[in-house]
């Protein structure tokens, strides 16, 4: 019974995960302008990695493993951060290296 | 739960395969750059899974090392080509930097 409701969480998170992946994919493709797709990338995709491991945690075979499962996504969350910060200030600093959008009340 | 696993991950690739739609388009190269990020987490997602699909558990290190150098490689390009440690503009790329 117990492995029955796990596996159905699992089964939702893994769903769930995957739904965040494509609208963030979706969203680097579809929007105009660097920043807005930093946007995208780097929340959304972040949630799905964090549903991802959570369906995962169930099936690792010891602890140490679980726990290395989670040092991964904390090691992805660090990275990706990092690097929202570095691209947005090579915008900041270097509008011709991106894309920028028109904005009409600047 | 196999089946599934190994569902998630050929769905997790396909997304990959619409990020390289991006790379190719540009415009940018702040946009390329950013597909590779993508390509950062999508990819210890995708490792990930197949670690747990298969079971390989070698995969988890691959991940981790992923992980850590997409950073790198976003690190490499704000400093070598965008040049964000620099006040003033370079002057193409840094291709003249004989004058420091």
């Amino acid at each position: 019974m117990i492995e029955h409701l796990v596996q159905a969480v699992q089964i939702l998170l893994l769903i769930l995960g995957c739904l965040f992946f494509a609208v963030g994919t979706l969203g680097l493709f579809r929007f105009q302008d660097t920043l807005t797709r930093i946007h995208a990338l780097t929340k959304v995709d972040n949630l799905g990695l964090g549903f991802i491991v959570l369906a995962l945690l169930p099936l690792a075979p010891s602890l140490p493993a679980g726990l290395k499962t989670l040092l991964i996504w904390a090691v992805a969350l660090a990275a990706s951060a990092t690097a929202a910060h570095l691209i947005a200030r090579a915008v900041h600093i270097r509008p011709e290296s991106a894309s920028v959008e028109e904005h009409p009340d600047d | 739960m196999t089946l599934m696993l190994s569902a998630v991950a050929a769905f997790l690739l396909m997304t990959l395969l619409v990020a390289l739609v991006r790379i190719w388009r540009g415009p940018a190269p702040a946009d390329r750059m950013l597909a590779s990020q993508l390509f950062g987490t999508t990819g210890v997602a995708l490792l990930l899974v197949l670690a747990y699909a298969g079971p390989v558990p070698a995969l988890m290190d691959v991940a981790l090392t992923l992980a850590v150098l997409s950073v790198l490689a976003i690190v490499a390009f704000v400093t070598r080509v965008v040049r964000i440690d620099q006040p003033e503009a370079p002057e193409r790329e840094g291709e003249q930097r004989g004058a420091e």
